[in-house]
């Protein structure tokens, strides 16, 4: 019965990364045809070889697109929650029950953006990296179901992963931004942008974005920390022990907090800025990389 | 820059002062917070006493030279280590000096009006002159006691503000920083943390002697530890059956405190509670029950002893000792709880519960060295100045006869290890952590805005300003204009 569940929770993966492959196509269909060549009748004026981007071409690929993504998290969704039926727990007991929610964090929050924000130009990105996380997930990391180690069995376990995930997820999504933001800057530097980049936003906005991303969990990432420490009082007999992931939950805390203050208080923008909060992002997937696989301590368990 | 050259002409006083601002400077604060960062960085890297101290010892033993740098460095100690402090403590005064004053201010601009409605509101942004007249102002009025701004009205002009909630979250924040690291600081002063273990039938009464490692804070002692004794009736272990990873840990015991006594359980998520001291349950293993008896079949020992488990599947190392036969003896043993052989590895456990368990041992006999002065471990031998007699094993029940005597598996017992602790501070680093939160959230989500709204000979004039030009203003200036155009 519970190994019925566990197999119905990978066809959902399975499928969810189809549909993801689907949605990255499309992507890619509508990066690529809605570039259009500079035409004759175009260079009257001063911008004579520049590539000009129409999207009307490319409206159903762009729907598609995005509506492939929806699906791919429902059904995300949906093998998380199957996962979770046949452990009898939360599906929050080893790496590749993380990665699969962090995939599915790093999609919602790519979706939960997009509809305030202008951010279809990021869904090219967004469908590989969750690909890519959710192939490592089921080739290298999978595991079968079971059940967890005792220390695991706690309400803060639940509240406290899935607030980590939910801010990892939106911390690589600002990461992404600050990435682009680099990117585009040294092309800037040089000349106009290519044509399909024409389409991601002007550089303020994106480093108004990343910021704002980092403004917006950085509360939750905050509790976050604060309820493993209630958990770990509870399960270990002390709140905070210095555990390697405790220290790197600590320094991306201190990290995001520094990146905070040099926006708020000192007035850091465009480039030093990004360059922060991408060494802070970098902080949180090391701790994430790095301390579950070859970290020692307390947050280390059986396998992976 | 250009202040660094005068300092020489500073008198003391001034000197201090000006040591004082460039301290509590927020680029200084900036600074200190990175190094914090930074500075955490090498204790998750290198090993630390206080969480693998048998790291450490092994780094010392491979690598002597280097392992003596790093202590040189406090690296092993990093989050105690002087230089640690050294920032984390600048930095709070750093907080401090900065917030407290912040706070004084804060609170007298919460209290004062709002400041006057700048002369030509044409250069501010979100400006908007329209045609309007003597009700508008009244609606204006209307619409901020709405939406709750805090006005002053000066002849034929309104300023109003909002969102001192954002400043208010801020220093909220910060100030519970310290209530948390007040937290802290008491924890480790005040505190205690002692580990002791227990074997299915024994008595664990709460006074220093019973500890295996026991640690107080500077400022307490022995004296503080309450009176307490906990009978330890039953322990399960449950594993499953593919995996063999732990399911479940619970301990049945019974409590005397304060003249009355109980039954409780513990898990590992649910530690017993004694005032502000907690027990938890943290490792367990078994301890064979055994007794050892001399070539005249006297008893020369007769316990439980723990060993210690080196692997998921509860293969235990341990040693027995007898100083008191003559010649004393004594057993490098191990333990599996269920036994199978393997061809390179001899005996191995294949599983974590007592299925088929047995006990493993090669006898020395001579001086077991427990007099020299030097501790030992509880777990291991030293069979330098022993000679061995003998191999054997046994499984429960069962009796192995040497030469100079026998032993018997009565029975085997699991063992658990207790944590005590005691954390008067804890309380306090709960609260700044919630105040934290709710801090950062207003300091984060608040918008701190102006509005101001006046009447002139050509119509009304809005214009507005945001304080770290937070979003949101142009459309709320909208939904103002609309409101004393009467559209809404
Ligand atoms: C050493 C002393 C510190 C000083 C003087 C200081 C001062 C400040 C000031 C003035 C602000 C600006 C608020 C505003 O303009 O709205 C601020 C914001 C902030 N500080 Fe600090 N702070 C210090 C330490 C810390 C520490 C240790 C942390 C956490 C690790 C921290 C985290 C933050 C955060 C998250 C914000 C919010 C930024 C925002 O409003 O977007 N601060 N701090």
């Amino acid at each position: 019965m519970l190994t019925t569940w566990a197999y119905i929770s990978n066809y959902f993966v399975y499928s969810a990364m189809a549909v993801f492959t689907i949605s990255f196509i499309a992507h890619a269909f509508e990066t690529a045809f809605a570039v259009r060549a500079p035409e004759a009748a175009d260079s009257t004026e001063g911008n004579l070889l520049l590539k000009t981007l129409d999207y009307k071409r490319t409206e159903k690929s762009a729907r598609i697109a995005t509506a492939m993504m929806i699906l791919g998290f429902i059904l995300l969704l949906a093998g998380i929650v199957a996962r979770g039926i046949s452990n009898g727990h939360v599906p929050w007991g080893n790496m590749y029950e993380f990665s699969i929610t962090g995939a599915l964090a790093f999609t919602g929050a790519y979706l939960a953006a997009l509809r305030k924000y202008d951010l279809r130009w990021l869904g090219l990105f967004v469908s590989v990296s969750v690909l890519l996380t959710l192939g490592t997930a089921i080739t290298l990391l999978y595991r079968n179901s079971a059940p967890l180690v005792p220390a695991l069995k706690s309400t803060w376990l639940v509240i406290h992963v899935l607030a980590a995930i939910i801010s990892g997820g939106v911390f690589l999504l600002a990461n992404v931004v600050a990435g682009a933001y680099l990117y585009l800057d040294r092309l800037e530097s040089r000349g106009p942008r290519p044509g399909w980049l024409q389409r991601v936003p002007s550089l303020e906005v994106l480093d108004q974005l990343s910021y704002r991303l980092v403004a917006f969990v950085f509360p939750l990432w905050t509790f976050a920390v604060i309820a493993g420490a209630i958990w770990a009082e509870s399960a270990w007999g002390r709140y905070w022990g210095w555990d390697p992931k405790e220290t790197w939950a600590f320094i991306t805390w201190v990290a995001y907090a520094a990146y905070l203050h040099a926006r708020v208080t000192v007035g850091w923008r465009g480039r030093r800025a990004a360059w922060l909060c991408i060494f802070a992002g970098s902080t949180f997937l090391f701790n994430y990389v790095y301390v579950n696989v070859w970290g020692t301590g307390k947050h280390t368990y059986s396998g992976l | 820059m250009s202040k660094e050259i005068e300092v020489p002409e500073l008198g003391f006083f001034a000197l201090i002062r000006y040591a004082w601002r460039q301290l509590t400077s927020m680029r200084t604060a900036l600074i200190l917070l990175m190094l914090m960062g930074i500075a955490a960085i090498p204790g998750s890297l290198i090993p630390q006493r206080i969480t693998n101290q048998i790291a450490v010892r092994d780094l010392f033993s491979t690598n002597p030279d280097l392992a003596k740098w790093y202590d040189r460095f406090s690296l092993f100690d990093v989050y105690g280590s002087p230089w640690f402090s050294a920032i984390y403590i600048l930095l709070f005064i750093s907080l401090i000096g900065c917030v407290l004053p912040r706070s004084v201010e804060h609170y007298k601009a919460m209290r004062a009006q709002p400041p006057i409605t700048p002369k030509n509101l044409s250069r501010l942004e979100h400006h908007h002159e329209f045609a309007g007249d003597a009700q508008s102002m009244e609606r204006a009025s209307v619409w901020f006691k709405k939406n709750r701004f805090r006005v002053r009205k000066e002849g034929n002009s309104i300023s109003a503000e909002k969102g001192f909630l954002r400043e208010t979250g801020n220093l909220l924040f910060h100030l519970s920083l310290i209530l948390i690291l007040v937290g802290v600081s008491f924890g480790s002063l005040l505190g205690m943390r002692g580990e002791a273990i227990v074997s299915v039938g024994e008595r664990f009464v709460n006074v220093a002697t019973s500890y295996d490692s026991l640690s107080f804070g500077k400022l307490t002692g022995e004296k503080s530890l309450p009176t307490f004794e906990i009978k330890l009736d039953k322990f399960v272990g449950q594993y499953d059956p593919v995996t063999n990873a732990p399911k479940d840990y619970t301990a049945w015991v019974t409590i005397k405190e304060n003249g009355s006594t109980y039954k409780k359980v513990i898990k590992v998520n649910k530690p017993l509670t004694f005032g502000d001291t907690r027990v938890y349950l943290q490792a367990n293993g078994y301890s064979p029950v055994v007794t050892v008896r001399d070539s005249q079949g006297n008893v020369a020992l007769q316990g439980p002893i723990p060993f210690l488990p080196q692997d998921g599947n509860l293969r235990s190392i341990g040693s027995i000792k007898v100083p008191d036969a003559e010649p004393q003896i004594g057993f490098v043993s191990s333990f599996v709880p269920t036994n199978a052989r393997t061809t390179d590895q001899g005996a191995v456990s294949i599983f974590p519960e007592l299925l088929d368990p047995k006990l493993l041992f090669s006898i020395w006999k001579g001086d077991l060295g427990l007099d020299s002065g030097i501790p030992q471990s509880v777990y291991r031998i030293d069979t330098s100045k022993l000679e061995k007699v003998g191999l054997g094993s046994v499984k429960p029940g069962e009796t192995f006869t040497y030469p100079e005597g026998s032993i018997t598996l009565e029975t085997v017992v699991p063992w658990i290890n207790l944590q005590i602790v005691k954390d008067p501070g804890k309380s306090y680093a709960l609260i700044g952590g919630i105040l934290a939160v709710l801090g950062l959230l207003s300091s984060l989500y608040g918008r701190r805005r102006r509005i101001w709204v006046r009447i002139t000979s050509g119509g009304v004039e809005v214009a507005g300003l945001a304080k770290n030009s937070a979003p949101g203003l142009d459309v709320e200036i909208e939904n103002f204009v609309n409101a004393i155009r009467g559209e809404k």
